[in-house]
């Protein structure tokens, strides 16, 4: 346990092995992680918690450290020692419940160069457990730490109020601290001009302008020079030949390869398990989720995202959320699903609430973008504007509804702003495979799965009856043909397949850009509906996907209408 | 509170949320904390205590009462 990015995930995977995702930024772990780690000749369970400052938790993240601590065998105190008086409040604390403590003095590589000189005899005299320093980013005082958690003690001090505390806090550091005065460094007076007002503005929108073009040069870099290469030039002409031996046509053919467009395989179009089922998920959306994953793990690990969310504050409470909101909203870019997670760091249900439900709605996710580049960015770059406009406009407006509908009050933004550091270039390619491969296992059965149940309701017919009922609806009112519901019935598996379903209806551009906005919006795709239903409980996310789905139709409407 | 001003935390006018809220990230009475700097529109402000930066919406902040090195005031 211990304070927000200090680096427990760091420790917890040095000391189990388990990969973890790491961030420089407070609030990166919102949930637990179980490990195991040998002592000695025994195994025993390390459980990774998210960060909290005290013991009185303030957000649904904290509370799950705090049940975690119930049980704990053993704590793992990790601690900041480049600031280590408001870490030591947790610490003392943690004495206080009677738990057995080992404190780990992370950072201890920049206390040096930060002029702070630490007594550590002292300090373990005063605290009456073992204190490890340790450099977990390195490895260094892993060794040390295991050595020392079996002898983990608790001096079961007497509890006491908070003041005491601090004034005992105070006292230990008076003992145990030398802090030497030094320079504002080049990244301290970085980090100071990316929260003010000009220079802040400016910074923020260069980043956010710079990560948008380099997440676009890599994706289409990569689609254009490696993937459409590889399967138009190796992929497609084994395909043709399957074709040949399954005789061009017929029930397997149409499921294996799909259906032929002009005598070929159209990867977009031909809708098989072999053909639009593999170059969905590797060649339109793997390129833009590994560019994607690139940037924002850079974003993370530089520490830049706290101080986006302090320059957004202003905006972000006409929404009835905090600037903190946008790290989720961020996140949601990628995918739906850590989004609606990460909006445990958010403190009050009502943010929650309103955060996860923006989300769903208006942030597309990667695979989506994918698909929206590819199929709407085809017919020009303006209408790719148009949608991404749309879903801003939707974003901002929707929100403000949801301020002033929703009860409750949304707290200030109170935060901890890291130090820029450097990325670790290992921890972060490590993350960034982490997550795509979360995306290939989760996304490629299900993308699979997608195409064989489309190809057969196709073949029974099923299709057919749902485009009739739902015909008025779709074809008066927002202006596309009736074969477009289908793309809305399979975005409940994945959005990115419905979108490619529309690749083969010929539509024309005002009906691709009001059928990408509609599906966008319409309805989460099913592994984010779970995670709804399980942090928004069931009243809260029908609720949500109410609002979800009226907002859907009616800008599908007024896009209809307007365009 | 100017941006580069410093002063020492003299009181916390708020209940007992507000006061846990601000404590936790060490911002108590008798704390010596540094302004790096305010955004516009009553933003948030962004503080330096104990070597660690913090930023706070600006209403929590202008409960924090300190008395400025050269003279007091808020």
């Amino acid at each position: 346990m211990g304070n927000p990015n200090v680096g427990k995930s760091v420790i917890f995977s040095r000391l189990t092995g388990v990969r973890v995702i790491v961030s420089n930024y407070p609030g990166t772990t919102v949930s637990y992680t179980r490990g195991e780690t040998k002592l000695g000749e025994d195994t025993a369970e390390v459980i990774d918690v998210p960060g909290t400052y005290t013991l009185e938790p303030t957000s649904e993240a904290e509370e799950v450290a705090l049940g975690m601590l119930r049980t704990g065998d053993v704590v793992v105190n990790v601690v900041n020692a480049t600031n280590l008086e408001r870490n030591l409040y947790l610490t003392l604390q943690l004495l206080e419940k009677g738990v057995p403590v080992v404190v780990a003095l992370n950072m201890w590589d920049d206390t040096k160069h930060l002029g702070i000189d630490i007594n550590l005899d002292k300090l373990r005299e005063l605290l009456g457990v073992p204190v490890v320093p340790t450099v977990a980013v390195t490895g260094e005082g892993i060794k040390e730490l295991v050595e020392n958690i079996p002898k983990a003690t608790s001096p079961r001090l007497p509890v006491r109020s908070r003041d005491e505390r601090w004034a005992a806090v105070g006292s230990i550091i008076d003992q145990v601290q030398h802090v030497t005065h030094r320079h504002h460094t080049w990244r301290e007076s970085l980090s100071d001009a990316s929260v003010k007002p000009l220079s802040g503005g400016i910074m923020a929108l260069v980043v956010l302008a710079v990560s948008f073009i380099v997440v676009r040069f890599i994706g289409e870099g990569l689609i254009g020079y490696v993937f459409d290469p590889l399967f138009n030039n190796l992929w497609a002409p084994v395909l043709m030949r399957l074709s040949e031996l399954l005789q061009g046509g017929g029930f397997l053919h149409n499921i294996v390869i799909g259906r032929l467009i002009g005598g070929e395989v159209d990867f977009l179009q031909s809708f098989g398990l072999l053909s639009s089922g593999l170059y969905i998920p590797f060649a339109v959306v793997l390129p833009y989720v590994v560019s994607f994953y690139l940037v924002l793990s850079l974003l993370e690990d530089v520490g830049y995202l706290p101080r986006l969310a302090v320059m957004v504050d202003t905006l972000m409470h006409r929404l009835g959320l905090h600037g903190y909101a946008i790290i989720p909203t961020l996140l949601g870019l990628g995918c739906n699903v850590p989004a609606v997670l990460a909006t445990r760091i958010l403190e009050s249900k009502r943010e929650r609430f309103i955060a996860a439900t923006l989300i769903s709605i208006a942030i597309p996710c990667a695979a989506l973008q994918a698909m929206i580049f590819g199929l709407v960015g085809a017919r020009g770059a303006q209408y790719v504007v148009i949608v991404y406009g749309t879903l801003f406009l939707v974003w901002i407006i929707l929100g403000v509804i949801l301020r002033l509908s929703v009860r409750g009050f949304t707290p200030e933004l109170l935060i901890e702003i890291p130090p820029y550091r450097l990325p670790q270039w290992r921890a972060m390619l490590q993350k960034l495979w982490m997550r795509v491969y979360g995306f290939l296992a989760e996304a490629i059965p299900i993308i699979l799965g997608a195409v064989l149940v489309i190809n057969i309701l196709y073949f029974l017919g099923v299709f057919e009856a749902i485009a009739n009922f739902t015909a008025p609806l779709i074809t008066n009112f927002l202006g596309l043909p009736k074969e477009a519901v289908t793309a809305v019935v399979i975005g409940f598996l994945r959005k990115d397949v419905a979108l490619g379903m529309l690749a083969p209806l010929a539509l024309s551009t005002k009906q691709l850009v009001v059928g990408s906005v509609v599906l966008a919006m319409f309805f989460p795709c099913v592994a984010t509906f779970v995670v709804l239903l399980r942090e928004l409980g069931v009243v809260n996310m029908l609720k949500s996907t109410g609002i979800m789905i009226a907002a859907a139709l009616i800008t599908g409407g007024i896009l209809n209408l307007v365009l | 509170m100017r941006p580069g001003q410093s002063g020492i935390v003299v009181q916390l006018q708020g209940g007992h949320g507000l006061v846990n809220r601000l404590s936790a990230l060490g911002i108590i009475p008798g704390k010596r904390i540094t302004k790096i700097s305010s955004t516009l529109m009553r933003g948030p402000v962004t503080v330096e205590v104990d070597r660690a930066r913090v930023a706070i919406g600006f209403g929590m902040a202008s409960r924090i009462l300190v008395q400025l090195d050269k003279g007091p005031t808020k």
